[in-house]
């Protein structure tokens, strides 16, 4: 039978996914895709925890970290359209200017 | 091994490996591939895919929601914004050396490790909000968010409408004008600031 640590162990791989993306990445737009991964396995944990408790709080934080997924990925879009107008690419070492 | 191949065969063990599965090679896709769409679409059909452990775990709500807001919304955020860069290159990065990779990820795994061996009093966890019998997932959820939770309920609302001004005025300030002819002139760098001053 699936119990809980079957969905945690999937969640913590999925997390690990998204941390190795952030890791390796070098391009913003690809940065933001690992983190919508990393968000998304904490979203399997919260409703897994939430079923096997028979408790909806980790719904509710599941919900609120949609929420605040979707905002972040309406202001990180924005910026980074103003960042490729103003730098034509979105890499982040053409973008470092602060020049130790 | 036996217990697997039996749990293999209840349709709730079957439908979790499937999905567990098919989401690490799609998150995979998503984090290694080197070019934007591949990884756009296969992170678009990775959530699918977790909106379906969402209906296995019985939080029918949170599974349409994933669908609506996720596939729907900011998948086709990401699309539009795709648009505006050049999508069909290869994306070239430089790797970072091998020993800050090493560094980095031995600490991320020391921390992961240290995280899951944590005490954690799983007998001592009460259901805050128990779920009721024979009641819709999505009432009970509806009672709980607009009861205890309404609150941070109401700052969400309100920090979506603060990100989706700030996107406008972020992505739609010089929308008239396209951004190749800014590249050809070599004026597009200094016009954004320019703008920005007179305001």
């Amino acid at each position: 039978m699936i119990g809980l640590s079957h969905y945690l162990i999937v969640s913590a791989l999925l997390f690990s996914i998204g941390l190795i993306g952030v890791l390796r990445r070098r391009n913003l737009l690809m940065l933001f895709f690992a983190t919508e991964v990393m968000l998304n396995a904490v979203n399997i944990a919260f409703a897994a925890i939430s079923h096997f408790y028979n408790d909806l709080s980790g719904q509710m934080f599941a919900f609120f970290v949609i929420a605040i997924a979707a905002s972040e990925v309406a202001v990180g879009l924005g910026i980074l359209i103003v960042l490729y107008k103003k730098h034509g690419s979105l890499d982040l070492d053409d973008l470092a200017t602060m020049k130790g | 091994m036996e217990n697997f191949l039996a749990s293999l065969f209840t349709f709730q063990g079957f439908a979790f490996y499937l999905f567990s599965f098919l989401t690490i090679i799609l998150f995979w896709i998503t984090v290694m591939s080197n070019n934007v769409l591949y990884a756009m679409t296969s992170l678009a059909s990775g959530m699918v895919l977790i909106s379906g452990f969402f209906f296995i775990l019985g939080a029918d709500f949170l599974g349409v929601v994933q669908l609506i807001v996720y596939v729907g919304a900011v998948m086709a955020l990401y699309s539009f914004a795709m648009m505006f860069f050049d999508a069909t290159r290869e994306i070239k990065e430089k790797n970072t050396s091998g020993a800050v990779v090493f560094v980095l990820g031995g600490l991320s795994a020391l921390m992961l490790v240290l995280m899951f061996a944590a005490p954690i009093h799983s007998e001592s966890i009460q259901a805050l909000y128990p779920m009721h019998e024979g009641v819709g997932n999505a009432q009970d959820v509806g009672i709980v968010l607009f009861t205890k939770y309404l609150v941070p309920f109401e700052v969400a609302a309100l920090m979506l409408l603060v990100a989706m001004i700030a996107g406008i005025i972020l992505a739609g300030k010089k929308m008239d004008q396209s951004l190749t002819e800014m590249m050809d002139e070599d004026a597009g760098e200094d016009e954004i600031l320019t703008q920005k001053d007179e305001k």
